[in-house]
């Protein structure tokens, strides 16, 4: 039985594509069959970040136009041979998704994976509502900041009234995932702390990622970062999420705030990073 | 002392955050699907004072302040004398 999993949030910039890519990858890692489909029309960035951007030849809107045949269009990574990407179109708007015509690719996707990543555009537009339209589950991508957790409030109450599963009256599993956290900021009082998030949004938590240099290093080279640095701790947080997603009962590692760094750790700390 | 409250100031700033946002959510919520409340009631209120006095809908100043408990709606209507005597 395969799985559509929207990961969306509402705000922009707050690591939908990221987490797409990395959850996506984790999902593969892991031995399932996965295919991580771009929604963001026009402004596709989900190749850049996987690394595929060079063998875009067909996109999701030649599909649904029938200009290109499915397979044709799926780019399958060359590192994990059971992660694909179905890129989106960079020259169209979002008018060119129908209902129709995403349900029907969405039914052959179905076919052939068993976890089908939706990447949403951000705002609550066309492209967004299409990402979310067949979703079985949704993941909430959320910054412990108070635009992102009012836009994160709005996209729940969609999820729970503008999905085809909402409409026919079936359950849409709803997930948390928190990243740009700092546990540091948060135990001094200058960032809202997980619990916080969670008893405003009130949905399960699936994850926290924290703020870290290497998301960024990673999105740099093309790599999700399960697979550029598995040992990071972003790739742990999401190589977790998506054990849970597969019913694991993983413990959530301690949100405690790190060590403060002496002087000349800091220092080569920061050079290695930016080497 | 002003040294030490702009300390505590940065360091309390993530449960102002929470506040505002619970009670700026419980109300949004409470409204999803009628979000022009304010504006429908503005227009019915102003609707039936203009019945009676004639009111220039310029100088009608709507204020909405959310509290967690109680929010209060304020409507403000300019009535000149004039119009008040010919009435």
């Amino acid at each position: 039985m395969s799985k559509v999993m929207v990961v969306t949030s509402g705000k922009g910039g707050v690591g939908k594509t990221t987490s797409s890519a990395s959850l996506g990858a984790a999902l593969a890692q892991a031995g399932q069959n996965v295919v991580v489909v771009d929604f963001d029309v026009g402004l596709r960035n989900l190749d850049l970040v996987m690394g595929a951007e060079r063998r875009v030849v067909f996109d999701l809107v030649n599909v649904i136009q029938g200009d290109a045949k499915l397979p044709q269009a799926l780019i399958r990574d060359k590192r994990l041979e059971t992660l694909s990407l179905l890129p989106a179109s960079q020259t169209r708007d979002k008018d060119a998704l129908t209902e129709e015509g995403v349900g029907r690719v969405i039914d052959e996707l179905r076919e052939r994976f068993d976890w089908i990543v939706c990447d949403s555009p951000a705002g609550i537009e066309k492209g967004a509502m299409l990402a979310m339209r067949f979703a079985d589950l949704g993941v909430v991508v959320t910054n412990p900041e108070v635009s992102s957790v009012r836009d994160s409030d709005r996209i729940i109450g969609m999820l729970d009234s503008k999905t085809q599963r909402a409409e026919n009256g079936d359950r849409l599993e709803k997930h948390l995932l928190l990243t740009r956290y700092d546990a540091a900021r948060a135990s001094r009082g200058e960032m809202m702390k997980v619990e916080d998030v969670l008893e405003i949004l009130a949905i399960p938590l699936l994850g926290i990622v924290a703020e870290s240099p290497d998301v960024l290093t990673a999105s740099n080279v093309g790599s999700p970062v399960t697979l550029h640095n598995p040992a990071s701790a972003a790739a742990r947080a999401y190589t977790d999420a998506a054990r849970r997603l597969l019913g694991e009962d993983v413990a959530f590692a301690s949100a405690r705030a790190p060590q403060r760094q002496g002087f000349m750790s800091r220092l080569f700390g920061r050079k290695a990073a930016a080497a | 002392m002003s040294f030490l409250k702009f300390f505590m100031k940065n360091r309390s700033s993530a449960p102002v955050a929470r506040d505002r946002l619970q009670v700026l959510l419980a109300h949004e919520r409470a409204l999803s699907g009628r979000p022009d409340l304010v504006a429908v009631l503005q227009q019915e209120i102003l609707a039936v004072i203009a019945k009676h006095i004639p009111i220039d809908r310029d100088k009608v100043v709507v204020k909405l302040d959310r509290g967690s408990q109680v929010s209060t709606l304020e409507i403000d209507i300019e009535m000149p004398d004039e119009a008040l005597a010919r009435s």
